[in-house]
């Protein structure tokens, strides 16, 4: 399975966000995604997402499922936690689940040390608590490619830890990780990718 | 299907506990109802006559009330952007969102209605063809409420808006919706007629609706 970028040229609102990005990730890499503010590390994920059309330049994912869109089969963990404040840690991830065609709700809630919060309002949550619910959805649902919009925001470091092997463990089964972030991720990204000045 | 009726019911859930949408439409709608006998003084005659059109009025209000909400939350909370990733074509999404409105607020005012209807003396005999009327109308209503809901999603205090490019498309629910809930025995029987064509009117915003609000929220999302 491998995903690659060629080209890849994003506008938004008539301006040029950036321009000829090339990239090539394979199945079990990691490519962490750096440069300033700006500089179009968020439309790049959300472009690979399928939530925003290039101007320019092909994006192929080779040895996935044939009819599932690129979409489909990733994750996007956004600056915006998705998280129902009205329902519970559980009935949210298991929304998601039952959405997204998901598998185990617990084992997801374990993997982030959420078990002991799942009949608590996520309303309650602090800010590190509801990322943490809103990284579940990786363990919930299993897609391959995992888009990571600066995952660590709000953790503690015994969190960190945990997401760091949660990674470590989804690139030993083969899957890819696109993550924009700065910090280190207890790892040597495979690849790197800086996107550079803002236009 | 199974994916679909999990969007129906969480929407649901978040309404009932929310306590935001179902309970201040029905609140308003009550306050408007109350509000028209006090403003036109106790002719019972003239209440009478006008109680169908004045009860469909103030549901058409009611429903707009809520609708700027169908999308906003899940737009704001990026909810919507996971749901473009899923299974579910996103014209389903935005078919099972609506459905969710109907069934948590517009469904409930059609039917509290004609309990309603005696604050403002609506004849007996036009209880059951004026619930029968809202109730397939509401459909049309909620669905087309949806479209105004999508085209407004990214603006600021946009439920105005909402009402301003929905009422004129509620025209023609409302002109059937009023001749359907005429009661029987007064001249030829328009009822069920119109009846039908209101059920006309909701399929064809059963098809449209999805499409459009679908178009709208996507250009919202890039």
């Amino acid at each position: 399975m491998q995903l690659d970028g060629d080209n890849l040229t994003c506008e938004r609102g008539g301006r040029t966000v950036f321009r000829d990005v090339c990239f090539s990730v394979a199945a079990g890499q990691l490519l962490q995604l750096t440069g300033p503010n700006g500089s179009g590390k968020s439309s790049l994920l959300r472009l690979i997402a399928g939530l925003n059309e290039q101007a320019d330049g092909t994006l192929t994912l080779s040895g996935g499922g044939t009819d599932l869109s690129l979409g489909q089969q990733a994750h996007y963990i956004a600056h915006q936690d998705a998280v129902k404040a009205a329902l519970t840690v559980h009935e949210n991830v298991r929304f998601w689940c039952g959405f997204l065609n998901g598998g185990d709700v617990d084992a997801a809630l374990e993997a982030f040390d959420l078990l002991r919060l799942a009949s608590y309002p996520a309303g309650l949550l602090s800010a590190g608590q509801k990322r943490r619910l809103a990284l579940s959805r990786l363990m919930a649902v299993p897609r391959p490619l995992w888009l990571l919009d600066e995952p660590t925001v709000g953790l503690d470091a015994a969190s960190q830890a945990r997401l760091v092997n949660i990674m470590a463990g989804h690139l030993q089964k083969g899957g890819m990780i696109i993550a924009a972030t700065h910090v280190p991720l207890g790892r040597e990204p495979d690849q790197r990718l800086d996107l550079g000045r803002p236009f | 299907m199974k994916l679909i009726l999990a969007l129906i019911r969480r929407d649901l859930m978040l309404n009932i506990r929310q306590s935001g949408g179902a309970g201040t439409a029905l609140g308003f709608f009550l306050t408007v109802v109350v509000l028209l006998p006090i403003g036109l003084g106790p002719d019972q005659a003239l209440l009478a006559r006008i109680a169908p059109g004045a009860l469909w009025i103030a549901l058409l209000l009611s429903v707009l009330l809520s609708a700027d909400r169908i999308f906003q939350q899940d737009y704001e909370d990026g909810s919507l952007d996971i749901m473009t990733m899923g299974p579910v074509p996103f014209e389903m999404v935005a078919l099972a969102k609506a459905i969710a409105h109907w069934l948590s607020t517009s469904l409930p005012l059609a039917v509290a209605a004609p309990i309603l209807g005696f604050l403002v003396n609506l004849d007996p005999n036009a209880i059951l063809p004026l619930f029968l009327g809202m109730a397939v109308g509401s459909i049309a209503l909620s669905l087309l409420a949806a479209i105004g809901a999508a085209v407004t999603v990214g603006l600021r205090r946009g439920g105005l808006l909402v009402s301003l490019l929905v009422l004129p498309l509620y025209v023609p629910v409302l002109i059937f919706g009023l001749s359907a809930s005429q009661p029987p025995g007064l001249g030829p029987d328009i009822a069920t007629p119109s009846l039908l064509i209101l059920a006309a009117l909701a399929l064809v915003s059963l098809v449209l609706s999805p499409l459009a609000s679908a178009a709208a929220l996507r250009s919202y999302l890039k």
